[in-house]
């Protein structure tokens, strides 16, 4: 009978995560910005049908990168398990904390138990009544989870991106964020600059979280809504 | 674990918070975008319960009706919820919004009505979030129908669920209402409908009010005419409560959506209707009660 060969515990982790961040940075990143309103989504999409960003509840968005078909069966996870406990308890009683916790045992439990960790990172943000309300959580390919403020980008060149938000986030959150016309237009300046090309406005996909809507915060952002992309 | 002379590894994937952590990990071929599939599947403990040990009472809501206007459909009820002849609740609410685009108003048994009505917005919600897309009017009013039809063993026992779908088809655009039977059977109305125990009288006054082509506010008069006519033929409809100030529901569903009519406007034209029923039966002398003994006339 072959013996398997050992492989250190360390090795294999190291392995996995290697495997994981290769297949997310492959990917097109995912912006999410908080502006006076509320939350915005800028990605860069090609797609006009196979969205990156989607409601999940009242207030709860959520937004992957990496491989559709893993982050997608995580969204539709997500839908399911917070309908569920909107529909047994109340809808007050569905929060992002709970819906994140989830998804990062999920996601831990695959990278620890499964031959192939999902090559996807995921958001869950969450309007609350004012800026410093709101939620983000960011959770990586093997389970962890960040909790974040003003920003969040993944997949890409995400350090690059989160060196451009850096220099260039409004100082002095939570009391000054920018517009939501800013907002748009300073995700959409960060990918052209870090990536040096041009993006068409058809070619993002923006949503919002909007705290001035009435029960379903989530919005999306046709080209016609958009702000003038310089 | 040697089980069966098969080696089977078990795992369990995601957190057991709740009974609800298993829910993400789980593969998404099975029931698909449906929420009440999934729940069957899932938790049908949650499910409103199919089983029932006979008639019990239970508060059962009253009139509910729809009519087709120019712009749209016309949705309204009464306020009244009895058990038996007593009053079980003066303000329940009868018209509840699907979506954005649709309206259920219930008639029967009250709780299992609701419960049914809050899985049906679920259910449309949950269709549109998972989908990206909302389901077609036709595709709403036949999910409608098979959980009508889910309720058939308790509709057998006394506790009938009977609504009324009306709603905006925005692919004809036009505005459309469904009736159903015990059974889940659909009909389409092309005009109007009634149904509850106080549905048979104000169908009496659409089908002399009603035209076709109404304007929003001629609508909602019919509307207004047709609950105030059930209320005073059907003792278990309820009429403008005046004390207290309740007044039916009324809600027009048009291209722009779902807009309950203000409560103001109802109030309205409940005193103009009432002040020119007054002006035609309020007659001092019609109800004239003779006092005088037998044998006095002479």
């Amino acid at each position: 009978m072959p013996m398997p060969y050992y492989v250190s515990p360390e090795q294999l982790m190291k392995d996995k995560a290697d495997y994981a961040r290769k297949g997310i940075a492959r990917g097109k990143s995912v912006i999410a910005l908080e502006y006076a309103d509320g939350i915005a989504f800028v990605a860069e999409n090609p797609s006009a049908t196979l969205h990156k960003i989607s409601e999940i509840y009242d207030r709860i968005a959520f937004a992957g990168v990496g491989k559709f078909n893993e982050f997608e069966q995580l969204r539709i996870g997500g839908i399911r398990l917070v309908d569920m406990k909107g529909y047994s308890y109340s809808r007050e009683d569905v929060t992002a904390k709970g819906l994140a916790n989830a998804y990062a045992q999920t996601l831990g439990n695959i990278f620890t138990s499964e031959l192939k960790p999902y090559e996807c990172e995921i958001l869950v943000a969450s309007v609350g009544e004012a800026t410093d309300r709101n939620e983000l959580f960011h959770i990586l390919y093997d389970g962890s989870v960040t909790d974040r403020t003003g920003w969040v980008v993944m997949g890409g060149q995400s350090d690059a991106l989160n060196t451009f938000f850096e220099n260039n986030y409004p100082k002095g959150y939570p009391t000054s964020v920018p517009t939501l016309a800013e907002a748009i237009k300073l995700g959409h300046k960060a990918m052209t600059s870090v990536e040096s090309r041009e993006i068409a406005p058809n070619a993002l996909e923006v949503a919002v979280l909007d705290r001035n809507r009435s029960r379903r915060k989530f919005r999306r952002l046709n080209e016609k809504d958009l702000p003038k992309l310089g | 674990m040697f089980y069966g002379g098969r080696w089977t590894i078990f795992w369990r994937m995601g957190l057991d918070d709740q009974g609800f952590g298993d829910v993400i990990g789980r593969p998404l071929y099975g029931p698909g975008s449906s929420f009440s599939d999934f729940l069957s599947g899932h938790s049908p403990e949650i499910l409103p319960r199919m089983d029932s040990k006979g008639p019990a009472p239970i508060p059962e809501g009253t009139t509910v009706l729809a009519l087709r206007y120019a712009e749209g459909v016309i949705i309204a009820g009464d306020r009244r919820a009895t058990e038996g002849f007593q009053i079980a609740h003066r303000s329940i609410e009868k018209v509840f919004a699907a979506d954005d685009m649709s309206a259920v108003a219930i008639a029967g048994a009250a709780g299992p009505a609701i419960e049914m009505v809050r899985l049906f917005q679920t259910e449309l919600e949950h269709y549109e979030k998972v989908e990206g897309d909302r389901l077609t009017l036709e595709g709403k009013a036949n999910k409608l129908s098979q959980m009508i039809r889910a309720n058939l063993p308790m509709a057998v026992q006394g506790m009938v669920v009977v609504p009324l779908f009306a709603g905006y088809d925005e692919a004809r655009e036009m505005g459309r209402l469904f009736k159903y039977d015990v059974t889940g059977g659909r009909y389409e109305e092309d005009d109007y409908h009634a149904t509850g125990s106080g549905g048979k009288d104000a169908r009496s006054s659409l089908k002399k009010r009603w035209k076709a082509d109404l304007t929003r506010e001629a609508a909602v008069k019919v509307a207004i005419e047709a609950l105030f006519d059930a209320a005073d033929e059907d003792v278990g409809t309820g009429g403008p409560d005046l004390v207290r100030g309740i007044f039916p529901t009324v809600a027009a569903i048009s291209a722009a959506g779902m807009q309950e009519i203000h409560e103001d406007e109802v109030r309205t034209l409940f005193e103009e209707l009432i002040a020119d029923r007054s002006i035609e039966l309020r007659r001092p002398e019609s109800h004239p009660v003779d006092l005088r003994r037998p044998g006095d006339e002479r």
